[in-house]
């Protein structure tokens, strides 16, 4: 009796796991053939059956994809190099930007007081029910007007109104003991005196991981690029994979190539940084 | 006016002027644009602009791609949230089991396709996807099932762009509910257990009541992605076939940025919004009755 009832737990136990691991395992392969499929020679994964690893590794599509060519005369690439800077420039800048306006004002609502703080809290968590798209026709007009259609400022100014970011660098600050910043009150800081060296050191966690967040976003971000981007020079790399990915249906291990260098930065960021990130997602506090 | 008050104003004027000009602005914007016919002609020259009252909306009544885009976007939400809700609370389940080892890597691995591009992982599905060649109709053969032609036939395409975006998205709600599982009282539990509650009594009668909250959250939070559905279809069908896939979102970009109907489009981003707004509310209503909020 109780070495059969100890048997069956044993069964549980590697029932479990296997079905953890194959779970994991059907929910990365997709991830892995992308980067086997853009090694394989040109035409080589179509075919039956489908190939998962490559005979002969190539940078082949990596070179067809990055390498500027003469053909008939003119010159041509797929613009995947400049989009690389444009997204690196576009999500960098958004970041730092970002952090810069939300930090501050999250510390704000949570601890300065001020006339109008809470309705204007009350604003702001209202706003979160209307989606963004609402707003992305008029803000194109409006963008058109002021001569930022196709310019970098128009694909980053949106993703600076961080009303998520303001509420979550607040909640996190929320935890910082007010008798903490009277006291550095009483011994004379000024107010900026405290929030750089009092409150940015403790939110440097929080900071981090917001950070995170804004990169990605930004980085993936593809709607409104997509719409206010014209110019192929300045596409970020969303909209030109999405551009190629149109037109060169067919060129399966070119297509992966160019997925590999559009998800690749992001994953390694994200493995980097995981801890900040899945922390962050449970809505950031201090502690951990 | 105090000091901190001063040093708060000018910590929240620079954001606050940001989202009044990109978002508050072109919100209030939105609803005069959509009465009225703001088309390419007046792209080119304000004075051609004329007030249309509801009548885009009227238009929109008797555009047949509308009413399809509708029911293609209803058909994402409606089979999509459930998909996306059960496989996230099924991998937290898992993940929750005490048995289970080396957590930390499989949730790292499980939630990686989160935090990828939409575009260049559409890309990678659409060849996973493709009828011949394609990783999932070869393992669909092992167990004998024929090569389906999944986004070349108006039946499959919405089905098949649901498997990507269930793959895409799971993780994060498996995060949020393996916290909220995490939370589920041991006392209460170990209390059903020796009741003699079976696994699904305790599933039911325990843990669901307390998750309850957070899956009420995740489900009003996934109807609302899953009705602003538009770079897969962009990426993987081009809204076909035979304008199966689409959705809401996908002929708004149309009308507004490729025909420049903008007055249309800013109805058609209304209708959503008000879509949302609706849901969001009955979501949270029957939560109320069921007394998970």
């Amino acid at each position: 009796m109780a070495v059969s009832g100890l048997l069956a737990r044993r069964a549980r136990v590697v029932a479990l796991n296997l079905a953890v691991a194959l779970l994991a395992l059907a929910v990365i392969i997709p991830l892995v053939w992308m980067v086997t499929v853009s090694f394989m020679p040109r035409y080589a994964s179509s075919a039956f059956p489908p190939p998962f690893w490559p005979t002969r590794w190539t940078w082949e599509n990596y070179h067809e994809l990055l390498a500027r060519r003469l053909i008939d005369g003119a010159w041509f690439d797929y613009r995947i190099v400049p989009a690389i800077g444009n997204s690196l420039f576009v999500a960098g800048v958004s970041t730092l930007l970002g952090l810069m306006l939300t930090v501050p004002a999250g510390y704000a609502f949570a601890k300065l007081k001020f006339r109008g703080r809470e309705r204007l809290l009350q604003l702001l968590i209202a706003t979160l029910v209307v989606p963004g798209q609402v707003a992305m026709l008029p803000l194109f007009l409006i963008f058109k007007e002021l001569g930022l259609v196709n310019s970098y400022a128009g694909v980053i100014l949106p993703s600076l109104a961080g009303i998520f970011a303001i509420l979550f660098v607040r909640q996190a600050t929320l935890a910082i003991p007010d008798e903490m910043l009277d006291a550095a009150r009483l011994d004379g800081a000024g107010e900026m005196r405290i929030f750089v060296s009092l409150v940015l050191p403790l939110l440097a966690p929080v900071t981090v991981t917001l950070a995170l967040f804004m990169f990605l976003g930004s980085w993936n971000d593809f709607l409104w690029p997509l719409i206010v981007l014209a110019d192929q020079q300045r596409y970020t790399l969303p909209v030109a994979v999405a551009a190629i990915a149109r037109e060169h249906a067919a060129d399966g291990e070119l297509m992966m190539a160019a997925s590999v260098v559009t998800t690749m930065p992001v994953l390694l960021l994200f493995l980097m940084l995981q801890r900040y990130y899945l922390r962050g997602l449970l809505g950031g506090s201090l502690k951990g | 006016m105090t000091r901190q008050e001063r040093t708060a104003w000018a910590f929240v004027l620079p954001v606050l002027a940001i989202i009044g000009l990109v978002f508050v602005l072109p919100t209030t914007l939105a609803f005069g644009l959509s009465v009225t016919d703001y088309s390419i002609y007046a792209l080119a020259d304000w004075s051609n602009l004329r007030f249309v009252g509801v009548g885009n909306f009227t238009a929109l009544l008797t555009t047949p791609l509308f009413w399809r885009a509708l029911s293609n976007t209803a058909l994402f939400a409606l089979l999509g949230v459930p998909m996306a809700i059960a496989a996230s609370l099924f991998a937290a389940l898992l993940l929750d089991a005490e048995a289970v080892r080396w957590k930390p890597l499989w949730r790292v691995l499980l939630f990686a396709p989160y935090v990828t591009s939409v575009v260049a992982t559409a890309v990678v599905w659409r060849f996973l996807l493709n009828e011949r060649y394609g990783l999932i109709n070869y393992a669909l053969g092992w167990v004998g099932i024929a090569p389906i032609d999944w986004l070349g036939s108006p039946t499959s395409s919405i089905p098949a762009i649901l498997l990507f975006v269930t793959w895409k998205v799971f993780g994060y709600n498996m995060v949020v509910f393996t916290a909220a599982l995490s939370a589920v009282p041991t006392e209460l539990m170990e209390a059903a257990r020796l009741d003699g509650a079976g696994r699904w009594t305790r599933f039911r009668h325990v843990t669901l009541p307390s998750i309850g909250p957070t899956l009420l959250l995740a489900a009003v939070m996934s109807v609302a992605g899953f009705l602003q559905i538009f770079a897969e279809p962009y990426v993987m069908t081009l809204g076909g076939p035979a304008q199966s896939t689409t959705t809401v979102l996908y002929f708004m970009y149309d009308q507004g940025f490729k025909w420049w109907n903008l007055g249309l489009a800013s109805a058609v981003a209304f209708v959503l919004f008000l879509l949302i707004l609706a849901l969001t509310i009955v979501q949270t209503r029957i939560g109320r009755r069921y007394e998970w909020l």
